[in-house]
């Protein structure tokens, strides 16, 4: 195992984030909070309350996630094109480092930058609203799991890409629909059954419901399935990026 | 000395059915300087690149130390470093930041005083907390170089390495070369200054359309392959060619007060004494003699153009 190239790597990409701490941290925190102040405050009050949770409350596991999902493949997408973008892939490729020890540095650097994103979204949301962690332990091992696979997907995004634009298109026209319509600002209970059948074939639904459920014990879908679902979206994420390196698709010619 | 890098039957082969590589087999000797010389598109970036595992190859083998870059890719990689032609840089990263990445990516523990060791060889040691964005040109060149140093590597690919410097850091380069050669590193370059090859490297192979046309010491390839030419300086101008030269490739002059006689070191026989005193028969006086050895430039564009008819 190369120890120091994964240190290499994680510790790059890690300078890169704290070097645009603006875009990289402060952005998203404003961002989500204008949410709470638009939605939990302003329009929130006069929503009633969903599985006996304030609306306001109910809100703070979605935005977390929609925050850490749009971040963790953001983060990883540019790690890994940007050297193919600037042509030092070719340091990388040249360097006795496995798929595996790759992916280890720029997914575990992708995947702790959001995790410390929404770890102070979670901070900047109880100035908003009043509320209580049930299970802190399960709601941890959630985010850190939701952090790596989007990190993961991000990673096959920035191979994919061929352009900035490419690089963009995913994140904006699938994912970010997938998290709104996956429940984060409701509970796909209050949809008719024909929308709830369609609700349960979009991934971010198990998410945002088992996330939900660490926060409040209330969930669209049981734990056990949410869980799950990002574990095998997780190893499928894993098992096409070492076929992308093994075949070196968009990486070797 | 032991052979250090063998490749034997590589080929490289395109989807569309272009061959970049065509069977290369190739030995280079520890320490040694191989340049590899070819025009655009000859396939000398490819082969750099297939070593190195940038790209693939269809077949063949090739091993480094004696390990396969395949399937022991790990040990062999960490011994190589490659300068690419291109300026590939992290413009936002400082210079320091940049080379401890490298050599952590190569899978070496920390060492500062190594790479500022290296920095100053450079003469960059006062860059070192520089954006690269902030250095120019040249010195980004030779950041490239200290990055494919910092993991101290035993073979390093330079890629055309002095293409658009100036003089100056030409020279530099090649001071360089001939000290990491010293410290037993192997050097590959590709290069188009045939003038480079004659100065710094051992060998040189020569390469075209993918295919490695000869790899021979650069001493024995100027002798073997070298046409000669004697110029001879007249006393008094001449009107005509004198008949009794015909035989010969020999022409006059511009300024008809000299004849410039061609001939081929691989004949045994140059013919010079015959054309001297035939010249001396017909009571033509002539006053200096000079001869003048065809450069590797001449060679190379001989052997390319002879591949081509």
């Amino acid at each position: 195992m190369n120890y120091y190239g994964i240190k290499a790597i994680y510790k790059f990409e890690m300078t890169r984030f704290f070097r645009t701490l603006f875009q990289s941290f402060v952005s998203p925190v404003i961002a989500t909070s204008l949410y709470f102040v638009v939605f939990g405050a302003a329009i929130g009050s006069r929503i009633q309350e969903i599985d006996n949770v304030s609306y306001g409350a109910f809100i703070v596991p979605g935005l977390i996630m929609l925050t850490v999902i749009t971040q963790s493949i953001s983060n990883s997408s540019f790690g890994i094109f940007f050297p193919k973008f600037v042509g030092t892939i070719y340091e990388l490729l040249s360097a006795p480092v496995s798929f595996f020890e790759i992916v280890l540095g720029y997914v575990g650097a992708a995947a702790t930058k959001s995790l410390f994103i929404g770890l102070v979204i979670l901070s900047t949301s109880m100035l908003f609203v009043d509320f209580k962690i049930l299970y802190p332990g399960m709601m941890i091992l959630f985010l850190i799991l939701t952090c790596l696979s989007f990190a993961l997907l991000g990673f096959i995004l920035g191979i994919w890409a061929k352009n900035f634009e490419q690089l963009q298109l995913v994140p904006l026209l699938i994912v970010t629909p997938m998290v709104f319509l996956g429940g984060s600002f409701y509970s796909i209970s209050m949809l008719s059954s024909f929308w709830q059948t369609v609700s349960l074939f979009n991934p971010v639904v198990y998410l945002i419901s088992g996330f939900r459920w660490c926060f409040f014990g209330v969930a669209d879908v049981s734990i056990a399935t949410s869980l799950c679902a990002v574990s095998g979206f997780m190893i499928l994420c894993l098992a096409i990026i070492a076929w992308i390196f093994k075949s070196g698709w968009q990486l070797r010619t | 000395m032991r052979d250090f890098l063998t490749i034997k039957g590589l080929s490289k082969n395109y989807a569309n059915g272009f061959e970049a590589l065509k069977t290369i087999n190739l030995r280079v000797k520890e320490t040694e300087i191989l340049a590899l010389l070819g025009p655009n598109g000859a396939g000398k970036t490819t082969l750099i690149s297939t070593i190195c595992g940038i790209s693939k190859f269809t077949h063949g083998k090739i091993t480094l130390a004696g390990h396969d870059i395949v399937l022991n890719y790990r040990a062999a990689r960490k011994m190589i470093g490659m300068v690419p032609q291109e300026l590939s840089l992290e413009s936002f990263e400082t210079v320091i930041n940049t080379l401890r990445f490298s050599r952590g990516l190569f899978g070496k523990s920390p060492n500062d005083s190594y790479l500022e060791d290296l920095l100053e060889q450079l003469s960059l040691l006062d860059k070192r907390n520089s954006q690269i964005i902030e250095l120019s040109g040249g010195m980004k060149r030779r950041v490239s170089i200290a990055k494919a140093l910092s993991h101290e590597p035993r073979l390093l690919f330079l890629d055309e390495p002095t293409a658009g410097v100036d003089v100056e850091l030409r020279k530099d380069m090649w001071l360089l070369v001939r000290r990491l050669r010293n410290k037993g590193v192997t050097v590959i370059l590709t290069t188009h200054y045939i003038e480079e090859a004659e100065a710094i490297a051992d060998r040189v192979g020569i390469i075209d359309k993918g295919q490695l046309l000869l790899v021979e010491e650069k001493g024995s390839l100027i002798q073997r392959l070298g046409q000669k030419q004697l110029i001879i300086e007249l006393q008094a101008p001449l009107k005509d060619l004198p008949s009794i030269l015909s035989d010969y490739d020999i022409v006059l002059g511009a300024d008809r007060q000299s004849l410039i006689y061609t001939y081929n070191m691989r004949s045994g026989h140059s013919g010079i004494n015959n054309i001297l005193s035939n010249l001396t028969q017909s009571g033509i006086i002539f006053k200096d003699l000079q001869t003048k050895q065809s450069s590797l430039e001449d060679i190379f564009m001989s052997l390319v153009n002879e591949k081509v008819a």
